[in-house]
Protein backbone atom coordinates (compact mmCIF):
# COMPACT_ATOMS: atom_id res chain seq x y z
CA UNK A 1 0.00 0.00 0.00
CA UNK A 2 1.17 3.69 -0.38
CA UNK A 3 1.87 6.22 1.80
CA UNK A 4 -0.29 9.03 2.20
CA UNK A 5 1.39 11.74 1.58
CA UNK A 6 4.63 11.21 -0.12
CA UNK A 7 7.26 13.83 -0.52
CA UNK A 8 10.01 13.03 -3.36
CA UNK A 9 13.01 14.79 -3.69
CA UNK A 10 11.18 18.28 -3.38
CA UNK A 11 13.06 21.44 -4.13
CA UNK A 12 12.26 24.88 -3.62
CA UNK A 13 14.00 28.21 -5.08
CA UNK A 14 12.76 31.71 -4.59
CA UNK A 15 14.25 33.83 -6.94
CA UNK A 16 13.85 37.76 -6.06
CA UNK A 17 13.36 40.89 -8.21
CA UNK A 18 17.20 41.23 -8.33
CA UNK A 19 17.70 37.99 -9.65
CA UNK A 20 19.27 36.87 -6.47
CA UNK A 21 18.52 32.99 -5.46
CA UNK A 22 17.43 32.02 -2.38
CA UNK A 23 17.14 27.97 -1.96
CA UNK A 24 14.49 27.34 0.85
CA UNK A 25 14.05 23.27 0.42
CA UNK A 26 16.79 21.34 -0.93
CA UNK A 27 16.29 17.69 -1.78
CA UNK A 28 13.47 16.89 0.74
CA UNK A 29 12.13 13.42 1.48
CA UNK A 30 10.03 11.58 3.71
CA UNK A 31 6.38 9.99 3.57
CA UNK A 32 3.74 10.11 6.02
CA UNK A 33 1.37 6.90 6.85
CA UNK A 34 -2.12 7.11 7.39
CA UNK A 35 -3.13 7.86 10.44
CA UNK A 36 -0.25 8.97 11.70
CA UNK A 37 0.95 11.91 13.54
CA UNK A 38 4.17 13.62 11.65
CA UNK A 39 5.79 16.42 13.45
CA UNK A 40 8.20 18.35 10.88
CA UNK A 41 10.54 20.30 13.20
CA UNK A 42 13.74 22.56 12.45
CA UNK A 43 15.05 25.31 14.72
CA UNK A 44 15.29 27.72 11.84
CA UNK A 45 13.18 30.01 10.22
CA UNK A 46 13.61 28.17 6.75
CA UNK A 47 11.40 26.11 4.70
CA UNK A 48 8.79 24.31 6.87
CA UNK A 49 6.02 26.65 5.86
CA UNK A 50 7.18 26.47 2.28
CA UNK A 51 7.33 22.84 2.46
CA UNK A 52 3.66 22.53 4.25
CA UNK A 53 2.29 24.84 1.29
CA UNK A 54 3.87 22.31 -1.49
CA UNK A 55 1.94 19.47 0.13
CA UNK A 56 -1.30 21.89 0.28
CA UNK A 57 -0.94 22.73 -3.29
CA UNK A 58 -0.27 26.06 -2.89
CA UNK A 59 3.23 26.61 -3.58
CA UNK A 60 4.97 24.53 -6.16
CA UNK A 61 8.23 22.85 -5.82
CA UNK A 62 10.81 23.93 -8.21
CA UNK A 63 12.13 20.23 -8.28
CA UNK A 64 9.99 17.19 -7.35
CA UNK A 65 6.59 16.27 -6.29
CA UNK A 66 4.18 15.31 -3.90
CA UNK A 67 2.00 12.63 -4.02
CA UNK A 68 -1.11 12.30 -2.08
CA UNK A 69 -1.87 8.20 -1.86
CA UNK A 70 -0.27 7.40 -4.85
CA UNK A 71 -1.32 10.49 -6.95
CA UNK A 72 0.54 13.83 -7.84
CA UNK A 73 -0.47 17.14 -6.07
CA UNK A 74 -0.94 19.65 -8.40
CA UNK A 75 -3.57 22.20 -6.31
CA UNK A 76 -5.59 22.73 -2.69
CA UNK A 77 -8.11 21.12 -2.34
CA UNK A 78 -10.65 19.92 0.55
CA UNK A 79 -8.56 16.66 1.08
CA UNK A 80 -5.89 18.38 2.45
CA UNK A 81 -7.37 21.24 4.85
CA UNK A 82 -4.57 23.42 6.27
CA UNK A 83 -4.38 25.29 9.71
CA UNK A 84 -2.41 28.35 9.30
CA UNK A 85 -0.10 30.15 11.14
CA UNK A 86 -1.67 33.53 11.61
CA UNK A 87 -5.41 32.78 12.66
CA UNK A 88 -6.94 34.19 9.55
CA UNK A 89 -10.98 33.34 10.14
CA UNK A 90 -13.01 35.78 7.51
CA UNK A 91 -13.87 38.34 10.35
CA UNK A 92 -16.98 39.27 8.81
CA UNK A 93 -18.57 35.66 9.55
CA UNK A 94 -19.28 34.57 12.92
CA UNK A 95 -17.72 31.55 14.53
CA UNK A 96 -20.77 28.80 13.20
CA UNK A 97 -20.35 30.52 9.59
CA UNK A 98 -16.55 30.35 9.58
CA UNK A 99 -17.06 26.41 10.72
CA UNK A 100 -19.93 25.78 7.93
CA UNK A 101 -17.92 27.97 5.09
CA UNK A 102 -16.43 24.89 3.52
CA UNK A 103 -19.96 22.85 3.95
CA UNK A 104 -21.85 26.20 1.98
CA UNK A 105 -19.03 25.97 -0.90
CA UNK A 106 -19.97 22.25 -1.41
CA UNK A 107 -23.39 23.55 -1.62
CA UNK A 108 -24.77 21.06 1.70
CA UNK A 109 -27.83 21.94 2.67
CA UNK A 110 -27.96 24.34 5.46
CA UNK A 111 -30.00 21.94 8.30
CA UNK A 112 -27.16 19.57 7.85
CA UNK A 113 -24.46 22.14 7.60
CA UNK A 114 -25.54 23.62 11.04
CA UNK A 115 -25.38 19.96 12.42
CA UNK A 116 -21.85 18.86 10.97
CA UNK A 117 -20.65 22.50 12.19
CA UNK A 118 -22.17 22.09 15.63
CA UNK A 119 -20.27 18.99 16.50
CA UNK A 120 -17.50 20.11 15.25
CA UNK A 121 -17.54 23.33 17.41
CA UNK A 122 -18.45 21.05 20.55
CA UNK A 123 -15.61 18.57 19.71
CA UNK A 124 -13.10 21.98 20.02
CA UNK A 125 -15.12 23.08 22.94
CA UNK A 126 -16.56 26.28 21.12
CA UNK A 127 -20.36 25.59 22.16
CA UNK A 128 -22.17 28.64 23.12
CA UNK A 129 -19.95 30.95 20.66
CA UNK A 130 -21.46 30.28 17.65
CA UNK A 131 -22.55 33.60 17.02
CA UNK A 132 -19.59 35.70 18.15
CA UNK A 133 -17.77 37.39 15.71
CA UNK A 134 -13.59 36.68 15.51
CA UNK A 135 -12.85 39.88 16.83
CA UNK A 136 -15.12 39.09 20.26
CA UNK A 137 -13.13 35.80 20.77
CA UNK A 138 -9.46 35.17 22.11
CA UNK A 139 -6.64 34.08 19.87
CA UNK A 140 -6.64 30.63 21.56
CA UNK A 141 -10.34 30.29 20.53
CA UNK A 142 -9.73 31.78 17.24
CA UNK A 143 -7.62 28.46 16.61
CA UNK A 144 -9.87 26.35 17.83
CA UNK A 145 -12.65 27.66 15.36
CA UNK A 146 -9.40 27.16 12.84
CA UNK A 147 -9.27 23.37 13.62
CA UNK A 148 -13.08 22.77 13.48
CA UNK A 149 -13.11 24.90 10.22
CA UNK A 150 -10.40 22.52 9.09
CA UNK A 151 -12.42 19.29 10.21
CA UNK A 152 -15.26 20.48 8.37
CA UNK A 153 -13.58 19.83 5.14
CA UNK A 154 -13.54 15.80 5.78
CA UNK A 155 -9.78 15.99 5.42
CA UNK A 156 -7.58 12.58 4.59
CA UNK A 157 -4.41 15.18 5.89
CA UNK A 158 -4.37 18.03 8.40
CA UNK A 159 -1.91 20.39 7.49
CA UNK A 160 -0.69 22.60 10.14
CA UNK A 161 1.71 25.20 10.41
CA UNK A 162 2.87 26.52 13.50
CA UNK A 163 -0.69 26.67 14.98
CA UNK A 164 -0.03 27.61 18.60
CA UNK A 165 3.16 29.76 17.79
CA UNK A 166 1.24 33.05 18.55
CA UNK A 167 -0.38 31.99 21.61
CA UNK A 168 1.21 32.07 24.58
CA UNK A 169 2.92 29.81 26.80
CA UNK A 170 -0.01 28.58 28.83
CA UNK A 171 -2.85 28.44 26.00
CA UNK A 172 -0.46 26.61 24.00
CA UNK A 173 0.11 23.48 26.62
CA UNK A 174 -3.62 23.73 26.65
CA UNK A 175 -4.39 23.60 22.60
CA UNK A 176 -1.30 20.77 22.74
CA UNK A 177 -3.46 18.45 25.04
CA UNK A 178 -6.41 19.57 22.68
CA UNK A 179 -4.95 18.20 19.66
CA UNK A 180 -4.39 15.25 21.05
CA UNK A 181 -7.73 14.89 22.08
CA UNK A 182 -9.77 15.25 18.71
CA UNK A 183 -6.83 13.59 17.01
CA UNK A 184 -7.84 10.57 19.56
CA UNK A 185 -11.44 11.50 18.76
CA UNK A 186 -11.48 11.85 14.80
CA UNK A 187 -8.59 9.57 13.76
CA UNK A 188 -6.98 11.96 10.91
CA UNK A 189 -3.18 11.97 9.23
CA UNK A 190 -1.87 15.16 10.57
CA UNK A 191 1.51 16.97 9.45
CA UNK A 192 2.23 19.50 12.26
CA UNK A 193 5.21 22.02 11.38
CA UNK A 194 6.85 23.46 14.36
CA UNK A 195 9.88 25.21 15.68
CA UNK A 196 9.76 24.33 19.49
CA UNK A 197 11.42 20.81 20.58
CA UNK A 198 9.31 20.14 23.14
CA UNK A 199 5.67 20.47 20.94
CA UNK A 200 7.54 18.05 18.62
CA UNK A 201 8.29 15.82 21.26
CA UNK A 202 4.82 16.05 23.12
CA UNK A 203 2.61 15.46 20.04
CA UNK A 204 4.76 13.59 17.47
CA UNK A 205 4.39 9.38 16.41
CA UNK A 206 7.48 10.13 14.62
CA UNK A 207 9.50 13.90 14.13
CA UNK A 208 11.56 14.38 10.83
CA UNK A 209 13.95 17.05 11.75
CA UNK A 210 15.14 19.07 9.45
CA UNK A 211 18.18 21.24 8.78
CA UNK A 212 18.35 25.22 8.71
CA UNK A 213 18.83 27.25 5.32
CA UNK A 214 18.57 24.95 2.75
CA UNK A 215 16.21 23.12 4.86
CA UNK A 216 16.80 19.29 4.22
CA UNK A 217 15.74 16.40 6.14
CA UNK A 218 18.06 15.47 9.40
CA UNK A 219 16.75 12.60 10.76
CA UNK A 220 13.52 10.64 10.99
CA UNK A 221 12.91 9.45 14.28
CA UNK A 222 10.30 7.83 15.70
CA UNK A 223 9.07 8.55 19.39
CA UNK A 224 7.31 5.48 21.03
CA UNK A 225 6.52 7.28 24.35
CA UNK A 226 3.33 6.24 26.08
CA UNK A 227 0.50 8.64 26.00
CA UNK A 228 -0.42 10.31 27.74
CA UNK A 229 3.30 12.01 27.95
CA UNK A 230 4.70 14.07 29.95
CA UNK A 231 7.33 17.20 29.64
CA UNK A 232 9.04 16.07 33.01
CA UNK A 233 9.55 12.21 32.42
CA UNK A 234 12.52 10.90 32.51
CA UNK A 235 12.77 9.63 29.00
CA UNK A 236 11.05 12.91 27.39
CA UNK A 237 14.23 14.46 28.60
CA UNK A 238 16.70 12.70 27.52
CA UNK A 239 15.37 12.54 23.88
CA UNK A 240 14.80 16.34 23.86
CA UNK A 241 18.76 16.29 25.00
CA UNK A 242 19.40 14.15 22.37
CA UNK A 243 17.48 16.05 19.76
CA UNK A 244 19.04 19.23 20.73
CA UNK A 245 22.49 17.94 20.64
CA UNK A 246 21.62 16.66 16.85
CA UNK A 247 21.16 20.11 15.78
CA UNK A 248 24.32 21.62 17.70
CA UNK A 249 26.64 19.29 15.81
CA UNK A 250 24.91 19.59 12.48
CA UNK A 251 25.80 23.44 13.26
CA UNK B 1 -18.75 54.83 30.15
CA UNK B 2 -22.06 56.85 30.00
CA UNK B 3 -20.44 59.43 32.30
CA UNK B 4 -17.81 60.00 29.80
CA UNK B 5 -20.64 60.59 27.01
CA UNK B 6 -22.47 62.76 29.06
CA UNK B 7 -19.08 65.06 29.39
CA UNK B 8 -18.92 65.28 25.63
CA UNK B 9 -22.45 66.09 24.91
CA UNK B 10 -21.91 68.48 27.70
CA UNK B 11 -18.38 70.10 25.84
CA UNK B 12 -19.93 70.28 22.38
CA UNK B 13 -23.18 71.88 23.49
CA UNK B 14 -20.52 73.96 25.14
CA UNK B 15 -18.80 74.54 22.13
CA UNK B 16 -21.21 75.51 20.53
CA UNK B 17 -23.01 78.08 22.80
CA UNK B 18 -19.21 80.01 22.23
CA UNK B 19 -19.51 80.14 18.99
CA UNK B 20 -22.71 81.93 19.03
CA UNK B 21 -21.76 83.81 21.94
CA UNK B 22 -18.99 85.28 19.82
CA UNK B 23 -20.43 85.73 16.61
CA UNK B 24 -23.43 87.28 18.72
CA UNK B 25 -20.41 89.72 20.39
CA UNK B 26 -18.68 90.48 16.98
CA UNK B 27 -21.55 91.29 15.01
CA UNK B 28 -24.50 92.85 17.25
CA UNK B 29 -22.46 94.05 20.29
CA UNK B 30 -19.03 95.21 18.89
CA UNK B 31 -19.95 95.31 15.08
CA UNK B 32 -16.47 94.75 14.29
CA UNK B 33 -18.10 94.67 10.42
CA UNK B 34 -18.92 97.32 8.63
CA UNK B 35 -23.40 97.67 9.17
CA UNK B 36 -24.80 94.87 7.53
CA UNK B 37 -21.97 92.62 6.50
CA UNK B 38 -21.74 90.01 8.95
CA UNK B 39 -25.66 89.41 10.53
CA UNK B 40 -25.71 88.14 14.56
CA UNK B 41 -27.62 84.90 15.28
CA UNK B 42 -30.61 85.84 16.00
CA UNK B 43 -31.00 87.73 12.38
CA UNK B 44 -29.54 84.80 10.91
CA UNK B 45 -32.74 82.42 12.99
CA UNK B 46 -35.22 85.12 12.21
CA UNK B 47 -34.21 84.98 8.14
CA UNK B 48 -34.00 80.52 8.17
CA UNK B 49 -37.15 81.00 9.89
CA UNK B 50 -38.74 82.73 7.23
CA UNK B 51 -36.89 81.44 4.48
CA UNK B 52 -38.83 78.19 4.87
CA UNK B 53 -41.67 79.75 3.55
CA UNK B 54 -40.94 82.92 1.20
CA UNK B 55 -40.10 82.76 -2.41
CA UNK B 56 -37.99 85.50 -2.90
CA UNK B 57 -35.85 87.02 -3.58
CA UNK B 58 -34.61 83.78 -5.42
CA UNK B 59 -37.74 82.04 -6.46
CA UNK B 60 -37.88 79.66 -3.88
CA UNK B 61 -38.41 78.28 -0.49
CA UNK B 62 -35.69 76.57 1.55
CA UNK B 63 -37.36 73.61 0.72
CA UNK B 64 -37.51 73.81 -2.35
CA UNK B 65 -33.64 74.51 -2.74
CA UNK B 66 -32.58 71.75 -0.66
CA UNK B 67 -35.12 69.33 -3.12
CA UNK B 68 -33.33 70.70 -6.20
CA UNK B 69 -29.77 70.38 -4.38
CA UNK B 70 -30.17 66.66 -3.18
CA UNK B 71 -31.89 65.42 -6.05
CA UNK B 72 -29.28 66.87 -8.24
CA UNK B 73 -26.56 65.08 -5.70
CA UNK B 74 -28.29 61.71 -5.18
CA UNK B 75 -29.26 60.86 -9.01
CA UNK B 76 -25.39 61.47 -9.96
CA UNK B 77 -24.50 59.62 -6.38
CA UNK B 78 -26.46 56.86 -7.06
CA UNK B 79 -25.78 56.48 -10.65
CA UNK B 80 -21.48 56.74 -9.84
CA UNK B 81 -21.79 54.17 -6.87
CA UNK B 82 -23.76 52.07 -9.24
CA UNK B 83 -21.14 52.16 -12.23
CA UNK B 84 -18.56 52.50 -9.84
CA UNK B 85 -18.79 49.53 -7.99
CA UNK B 86 -18.88 47.05 -11.10
CA UNK B 87 -16.08 49.04 -12.75
CA UNK B 88 -13.44 48.60 -9.88
CA UNK B 89 -14.26 45.10 -9.41
CA UNK B 90 -13.72 44.35 -13.07
CA UNK B 91 -10.59 46.18 -13.11
CA UNK B 92 -9.31 44.94 -9.45
CA UNK B 93 -10.35 41.09 -10.16
CA UNK B 94 -9.50 40.64 -14.07
CA UNK B 95 -5.92 41.62 -14.90
CA UNK B 96 -6.64 42.24 -18.66
CA UNK B 97 -9.35 44.98 -17.60
CA UNK B 98 -7.14 46.28 -15.74
CA UNK B 99 -4.50 46.52 -17.73
CA UNK B 100 -6.54 47.78 -20.60
CA UNK B 101 -8.75 50.56 -18.65
CA UNK B 102 -5.74 51.85 -15.76
CA UNK B 103 -4.01 54.17 -18.17
CA UNK B 104 -6.79 56.21 -19.50
CA UNK B 105 -8.14 55.79 -15.58
CA UNK B 106 -5.29 56.86 -14.07
CA UNK B 107 -5.00 60.00 -16.35
CA UNK B 108 -8.51 60.87 -15.78
CA UNK B 109 -8.52 60.59 -12.40
CA UNK B 110 -6.07 63.66 -12.12
CA UNK B 111 -8.39 66.15 -13.27
CA UNK B 112 -10.18 67.61 -10.51
CA UNK B 113 -13.93 67.09 -10.53
CA UNK B 114 -14.57 70.85 -10.70
CA UNK B 115 -12.77 71.52 -13.50
CA UNK B 116 -15.21 69.27 -15.58
CA UNK B 117 -17.95 72.10 -15.14
CA UNK B 118 -17.41 74.21 -18.25
CA UNK B 119 -17.25 71.13 -20.55
CA UNK B 120 -19.90 69.93 -19.17
CA UNK B 121 -22.16 72.82 -18.96
CA UNK B 122 -20.92 73.57 -22.86
CA UNK B 123 -22.38 69.91 -23.63
CA UNK B 124 -25.36 69.88 -21.36
CA UNK B 125 -26.30 73.20 -20.51
CA UNK B 126 -27.07 73.86 -17.10
CA UNK B 127 -29.88 72.24 -15.55
CA UNK B 128 -29.96 68.85 -13.59
CA UNK B 129 -28.54 66.75 -16.24
CA UNK B 130 -25.06 68.46 -16.20
CA UNK B 131 -25.04 68.99 -12.87
CA UNK B 132 -25.72 65.22 -12.41
CA UNK B 133 -22.84 64.77 -14.61
CA UNK B 134 -20.46 66.47 -13.09
CA UNK B 135 -21.33 64.61 -9.45
CA UNK B 136 -21.37 61.58 -11.36
CA UNK B 137 -17.80 62.05 -12.71
CA UNK B 138 -16.75 62.61 -9.04
CA UNK B 139 -18.05 59.77 -7.84
CA UNK B 140 -17.22 57.30 -9.88
CA UNK B 141 -13.49 58.44 -9.60
CA UNK B 142 -13.77 57.89 -6.22
CA UNK B 143 -15.91 55.09 -5.58
CA UNK B 144 -13.83 52.82 -8.68
CA UNK B 145 -10.20 53.88 -6.54
CA UNK B 146 -11.77 52.63 -3.06
CA UNK B 147 -13.87 49.08 -3.81
CA UNK B 148 -10.21 47.99 -6.67
CA UNK B 149 -8.07 49.12 -3.37
CA UNK B 150 -10.44 47.44 -1.18
CA UNK B 151 -10.12 44.04 -3.30
CA UNK B 152 -6.40 44.20 -4.11
CA UNK B 153 -5.62 44.04 -0.24
CA UNK B 154 -7.84 41.01 0.15
CA UNK B 155 -4.95 38.76 2.18
CA UNK B 156 -3.87 35.69 0.31
CA UNK B 157 -4.33 33.53 2.80
CA UNK B 158 -7.91 34.01 2.88
CA UNK B 159 -7.70 33.02 -0.42
CA UNK B 160 -6.14 30.05 0.03
CA UNK B 161 -8.65 29.33 2.59
CA UNK B 162 -11.31 29.29 0.32
CA UNK B 163 -9.58 27.24 -2.33
CA UNK B 164 -8.51 24.76 0.28
CA UNK B 165 -11.94 24.33 0.51
CA UNK B 166 -12.72 24.02 -3.10
CA UNK B 167 -14.24 27.37 -3.99
CA UNK B 168 -13.82 29.04 -7.48
CA UNK B 169 -12.47 32.21 -8.70
CA UNK B 170 -16.28 34.07 -8.60
CA UNK B 171 -17.36 32.40 -5.51
CA UNK B 172 -14.04 33.57 -3.79
CA UNK B 173 -14.83 37.24 -5.29
CA UNK B 174 -18.11 37.46 -4.37
CA UNK B 175 -17.79 35.26 -0.47
CA UNK B 176 -13.87 36.68 0.11
CA UNK B 177 -13.14 39.57 -1.77
CA UNK B 178 -15.92 41.54 -1.38
CA UNK B 179 -16.70 41.24 1.84
CA UNK B 180 -13.39 41.70 3.04
CA UNK B 181 -13.05 45.16 0.68
CA UNK B 182 -16.60 46.37 2.45
CA UNK B 183 -14.80 48.93 4.84
CA UNK B 184 -12.85 50.62 2.51
CA UNK B 185 -15.57 50.73 -0.05
CA UNK B 186 -17.71 52.40 2.68
CA UNK B 187 -14.91 54.54 3.23
CA UNK B 188 -15.31 55.49 -0.75
CA UNK B 189 -18.76 55.67 -0.28
CA UNK B 190 -18.58 58.68 2.36
CA UNK B 191 -16.14 60.25 1.05
CA UNK B 192 -17.72 60.98 -2.30
CA UNK B 193 -21.05 61.78 -0.77
CA UNK B 194 -19.41 64.91 0.89
CA UNK B 195 -17.42 65.84 -2.32
CA UNK B 196 -20.76 65.29 -4.07
CA UNK B 197 -22.04 67.80 -1.78
CA UNK B 198 -19.97 69.79 -2.28
CA UNK B 199 -19.50 69.91 -5.99
CA UNK B 200 -23.39 70.16 -6.31
CA UNK B 201 -22.52 73.90 -4.52
CA UNK B 202 -19.42 74.51 -6.73
CA UNK B 203 -21.65 73.58 -9.64
CA UNK B 204 -24.94 75.68 -8.94
CA UNK B 205 -22.89 78.78 -7.83
CA UNK B 206 -21.36 78.79 -11.69
CA UNK B 207 -24.33 77.57 -13.19
CA UNK B 208 -27.63 77.18 -12.18
CA UNK B 209 -31.68 78.45 -11.74
CA UNK B 210 -32.23 76.59 -8.62
CA UNK B 211 -30.41 75.18 -5.48
CA UNK B 212 -28.38 76.05 -2.31
CA UNK B 213 -25.93 77.20 -4.15
CA UNK B 214 -27.95 79.21 -6.23
CA UNK B 215 -29.68 80.87 -3.64
CA UNK B 216 -26.45 81.70 -1.74
CA UNK B 217 -25.02 83.29 -5.38
CA UNK B 218 -28.35 85.56 -5.61
CA UNK B 219 -28.16 86.63 -1.69
CA UNK B 220 -24.83 87.65 -2.51
CA UNK B 221 -25.23 89.63 -5.50
CA UNK B 222 -28.81 91.18 -3.47
CA UNK B 223 -26.54 92.16 -0.05
CA UNK B 224 -28.21 89.79 1.86
CA UNK B 225 -25.31 88.43 3.92
CA UNK B 226 -27.93 87.02 6.54
CA UNK B 227 -29.25 84.10 3.17
CA UNK B 228 -26.35 83.47 2.28
CA UNK B 229 -25.20 82.23 5.98
CA UNK B 230 -28.83 80.39 6.18
CA UNK B 231 -27.24 78.62 2.75
CA UNK B 232 -23.82 78.07 4.36
CA UNK B 233 -25.57 76.38 7.57
CA UNK B 234 -28.19 74.64 5.62
CA UNK B 235 -24.90 73.00 3.52
CA UNK B 236 -23.15 71.90 6.56
CA UNK B 237 -26.64 70.45 8.06
CA UNK B 238 -27.62 68.27 5.15
CA UNK B 239 -24.16 67.33 4.64
CA UNK B 240 -24.02 65.71 8.19
CA UNK B 241 -26.99 64.55 7.97
CA UNK B 242 -26.17 62.42 5.00
CA UNK B 243 -22.64 61.03 6.32
CA UNK B 244 -25.29 59.83 9.49
CA UNK B 245 -27.36 58.00 6.87
CA UNK B 246 -24.14 56.42 5.61
CA UNK B 247 -22.53 55.71 8.64
CA UNK B 248 -25.72 53.98 9.99
CA UNK B 249 -26.08 51.57 6.74
CA UNK B 250 -21.78 50.94 7.42
CA UNK B 251 -23.12 49.33 11.15
CA UNK B 252 -25.76 47.48 9.51
CA UNK B 253 -23.41 46.26 6.27
CA UNK B 254 -19.76 45.96 7.72
CA UNK B 255 -20.35 42.71 9.76
CA UNK B 256 -17.86 41.71 13.10
CA UNK B 257 -16.61 45.54 13.84
CA UNK B 258 -13.74 45.92 11.63
CA UNK B 259 -11.80 49.02 11.67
Amino acid sequence: MSSMIEVKNVRKLFVNEEGEKNEVLKNVSFHVDKNEFVVIFGPGQCGKTTLLNIIAGLEEATDGEVLKMGETVSGPGPDRAVVFQDILLFPWLTVMQNVEYSMKVRGMDSRMRREEAGKYIDLVGLNGFEKAYPVQISGGMKQRVGIARAYCTKPDVMLMDEPFGALDAQTRYLMQDEVIRISSTEKRTVVFVTNNVEEAIYLADRIIIMTDCPSTVLKDIKIDLPRPRSYVDPEFLSLRKEISAMLNRKR
Amino acid sequence: MRKKEFKYYLISIGTIILFLVVWYLLSDVFQVFRKGMLPGPVKVARSFVEKLSTKTPDGNTLFGHIGASLKVVLIGYIIGVAAGIPSGVLMAWYQPVDDMVRPVFDFLRTIPGVAWIPVVTVWLGIGLKAKAAIIFVNVFVGTVVNIYSGIKQTNEVQIWVAQIFGAGRLEILFKVALPSSLPYLFTGLKVSLSMAWLGIVAAELLASQSGLGYMIQVARSLGRPDLVIVGMLTIGLIGAFLTMALEMAERVFVKGNRK
